[in-house]
């Protein structure tokens, strides 16, 4: 990376993540969600995008995370991917990060399951690791699910 | 693609206009030389490829079609006279024009191919043949009838199309949820601009949409020509007619059946008409017909393919769905022809070849209706052995905006194309357990007679299976939905049923998009997404497609018969002979895993709705132990009488019948007769007494009893 990137932050289960600020469309907050009967499990729902409609995706679910405890309702982070829009959904949205070349690590080994393939990297920030997910890896696996 | 200049766009979507209409107009010609107006118009149209062509630089086209010219205006002089030859060497021209013009698209040149061979035959029909010279034609060639319309139309871009399509979709959504939300409030101001709002919108999606339609003429230009091609290449002598071609659809459906609509007209003429020859010798004329109709009716189009040829033989259909596997001969024998008939959809009997020379049609038919289904039609066979045959097609309009029938289940709604839609049944408390019986684990319903098989949507789904339960269980009213898929018919039963509304069909997004039972999504009124039921995914699923067919009653079977229609379950015996119990004495059909069997002395038992039920297994009926079909699964049949029950194990429950038998007397103990059954040899047992010498101390010493259920 031979640049400065900007990153969207965000977290999820107590771990701090991060996409490319380009990849983001938007963030929104509550939404009613339609739910998709006999879909993959991180396949969370619909949602009623200013009259498209987006699939949400759970994040948690996709990285193996423990399950969002109840009461705590997710925001979405709708991005980009390809022709279409997507929402990813998290537990806390956060600021935008700056990062260089000279703070990235390839993923620790503390990550484990499905996580190892769709983190990035790590950025070593000052007061915390900012993880690099992949979101194209995120997105595409998800294409094959059941 | 380098980008081309809009003269030379607008010089390709011009001509390809032209040429298929060009292909008609020199069928017809064939058939009617004598017809003018036709010609000046094959004229008009080749005269304008040819200066166009010549202005953009396209030489070799253009010294084609100078020839073409040439020679049309010879024949419009009446120097030369139209025949066989001639149409042969115009139709080469045309078929050359269109690989030009593909060229031109790809590459902006007009090609290699300079076709000196095409050019050279057409010059040599430019000999002028002596024969007696007609009066003149009166006709000016450029005759200013088509002035009008040229003037009042504009071409637009289909994106921008489906872009307004698109646009009115979220216009109509959001009236949906204004209207509704001032329905709740008391503003006679605001309801009467909703009011006005509605008219409108309604207004503008109808004119939005008939800017897509096209006639079905468009997609029957080329019929002609194919007809007249492939029935000289198969020796027959066949006679197009078109009637209503001026009917409409959207042009996204006019698009998906194409293929299927060349596809049918293909069987018809290669498979369909016999040989002049046969057809003389049948009593017929030498020159088949084939008939296409296109017309409106109940909001959908209906498209039939139509002709007098040999028609289908169900017998041989029959035997050849036995051959390949596709069906049992016990299955076959209890169709009735029609149903034997549509065997000839299903995706077996279509690939191999030697089905269609045998059967008479057949390839590809699978594909045909897969995508009719997919577009949310349906295609039906009917044939006469040696009248000949008939395919109907219907289709929804419009593929966009659909009528739908929103319905809940598990707390969510989904929506239902009204097109798959044949009626509503509700079930009050108290009627619902009785009304929905199971057949061997599968859940049917009697509507009207018939045996409806049953899908819980619920169940279906999974997660929210509880719901239907419970309601089951609460003696709540069941909601069930009678929907049908090609020859399909089911019952879906679904938690709730709200109003009908027309919804925008939206596709779902790439991770969805494979999904067996959604056909899309939808925004409703107030704003949140609904999916949208795939019916003829949603019957693969349930797995009540496809067995539903043999399992349908015979309606003429019943109909020969006099007498009370009785109720049978028709069971196999492990002897392999057929037997049958008058369902009026069974209480239920159950299933139980062989390890839940338990022992009480010798007794075989299991518990079952908190009780002891015993197991009775019974000569004739029962198979012995471990001797069952399914060596995982016991079948069970529950007899109940004086509130004891006990559990007849039966080896395979093979159907429910409703029937009008005539038994024979049997002087046996425990059968009550024989009958003819679904034209096998059934008997019909007597379970009371049965059970009763089986098991004397539960059911006691034998009385007279009616049966109980």
């Amino acid at each position: 990376m031979p640049e400065i990137q900007r990153f969207c932050t965000f977290t999820l289960a107590g771990h701090c993540l991060g996409v490319e600020v380009e990849r983001v469309q938007e963030v929104l907050r509550v939404q009613e969600i339609t739910p998709v009967p006999l879909a993959a499990g991180f396949v969370h729902g619909l949602i009623n995008l200013r009259g498209q409609i987006v699939t949400a995706f759970d994040l948690r679910e996709r990285l193996a995370l423990p399950r969002r405890p109840a009461g705590h309702s997710p925001v979405n982070v709708v991005i980009r991917h390809g022709e279409e829009s997507v929402s990813l959904l998290v537990d806390e949205i956060g600021d935008v990060v700056e990062a260089g070349p000279g703070t990235f690590e390839r993923p620790p080994e503390t990550l484990e399951g499905p996580a190892r393939e769709l983190i990035r990297g790590a950025h070593k920030l000052d007061d915390r690791l900012l993880l690099v997910l992949d979101t194209d890896r995120t997105l595409d696996g998800v294409a094959d699910g059941r | 693609m380098p980008a081309m200049d809009e003269a030379a766009r607008e010089f390709l979507v011009e001509s390809h206009e032209n040429l298929n209409q060009l292909d008609r107009d020199l069928v017809a010609l064939e058939a009617d030389p004598s017809d003018e107006e036709t010609l000046a118009r094959v004229f008009r149209a080749i005269h304008t490829i040819k200066g166009t062509c010549g202005f953009l630089g396209f030489s070799k086209l253009e010294a084609l079609s100078h020839a073409g010219e040439g020679l049309l205006s010879l024949l419009r002089d009446r120097e030369v006279l139209f025949g066989r030859d001639i149409a042969d060497a115009l139709l080469a021209m045309v078929d050359a024009i269109r690989r030009m013009l593909a060229s031109i698209e790809s590459t902006r040149t007009d090609g290699a191919d300079t076709y000196t061979a095409i050019i050279t035959s057409l010059r040599g029909l430019q000999n002028p043949v002596a024969r007696e010279q007609r009066a003149d034609s009166p006709a000016a060639p450029n005759s200013p009838a088509g002035r009008g319309v040229i003037e009042n139309t504009i071409r637009v871009d289909v994106d921008l199309l489906n872009r307004l399509m698109t646009l009115v979709g979220e216009l109509v959504l959001t009236r949906n949820q204004i209207v509704q939300l001032i329905a709740s409030g008391k503003e006679p101001a605001w309801t009467s601009a909703a009011h006005r709002l509605n008219l409108v919108t309604a207004e503008l999606q109808e004119s939005v949409m008939k800017t897509r339609m096209q006639p079905i003429s468009n997609l029957w230009s080329r019929l002609p020509r194919q007809v007249r091609d492939l029935s000289a290449t198969c020796g027959k002598r066949v006679r197009l007619e078109m009637v209503g071609a001026e009917t409409e659809l959207d042009r996204s459906i006019l698009e998906a059946i194409k293929d299927p609509m060349v596809h049918l007209v293909r069987n018809a003429v290669d498979h369909g008409i016999e040989p002049p020859e046969a057809r003389e010798a049948a009593g017929k004329r030498a020159v088949g017909t084939i008939s296409v109709h296109a017309f409106h009716e109940g909001g959908q189009v209906h498209i039939a393919i139509e002709d007098d040829g040999a028609g289908v033989d169900p017998d041989l259909i029959r035997r050849e769905a036995v051959r390949r596997g596709i069906a049992t001969s016990d299955q076959v024998a209890v169709m009735s022809d029609h149903e034997a008939l549509n065997l000839i959809f299903l995706p077996g009997f279509s690939t191999a070849r030697s089905v269609t020379n045998v059967s008479g049609r057949g390839v590809g038919m699978d594909v045909v209706k897969t995508n009719v289904e997919r577009l949310g039609g349906g295609v039906e066979i009917g044939s006469v052995k040696g009248e000949g045959s008939r395919i109907s097609i219907t289709l929804p309009l419009t593929l966009a905006i659909i009528p739908a029938l929103i319905v809940t289940c598990g707390g969510q709604r989904y929506a239902l194309p009204q097109t798959s839609l044949l009626e509503l049944v509700r079930l009050e408390a108290g009627a619902a357990l009785r009304g929905i019986e199971s057949m061997h684990g599968a859940p049917v319903y009697r509507l009207r007679g018939n045996l409806l098989p049953i899908v819980f949507l619920g169940r279906e789904f999974g997660a929210a299976a509880r719901s239907t339960r419970s309601a089951r269980a609460r003696e709540e009213d069941v909601n069930i939905v009678v929907l049908r898929t090609g020859a399909c018919t089911f019952g879906l039963v679904v938690d709730g049923i709200e109003d009908s509304e027309e919804i925008v069909v939206k596709p779902l997004g790439r991770h969805l998009g494979k999904h067996p039972v959604f056909a899309g999504a939808t925004i409703l009124g107030d704003g949140r997404v609904a999916l949208i039921l795939d019916v003829t995914g949603l019957a693969l699923r349930a797995r009540v497609m496809g067995e539903e067919m043999a399992r349908e009653p015979k309606p003429a079977e019943v109909a020969a018969t006099t007498g009370e229609a009785q109720t049978l379950l028709i069971l196999d015996s492990h002897e392999g002979g057929r037997i049958a119990v008058p369902l009026s004495s069974v209480a239920r059909l159950e299933e139980f895993p062989r390890a839940a069997i338990e022992r009480i002395g010798s007794r075989e038992v299991v518990q079952y709705r908190s009780e002891v039920l015993p197991l009775l297994r019974i000569p004739h009926l029962s198979p012995a132990p471990a001797g069952e079909s399914d060596p995982g699964r016991l079948q069970v049949v529950v007899y109940s009488h004086a509130g004891r029950s006990a559990g007849l194990v039966v080896d395979r429950i093979h159907d429910i019948v409703e029937e009008c038998v005539s038994l024979t007397r049997s002087d046996d103990s425990g059968v009550l007769g024989t009958a003819i059954i679904q034209k096998r040899i059934t008997e019909v047992l007597d379970i009371p007494s049965l059970v009763r010498h089986e098991a004397p101390e539960i059911f006691g010493t034998p009385v007279r009893v009616e049966a109980t259920v």
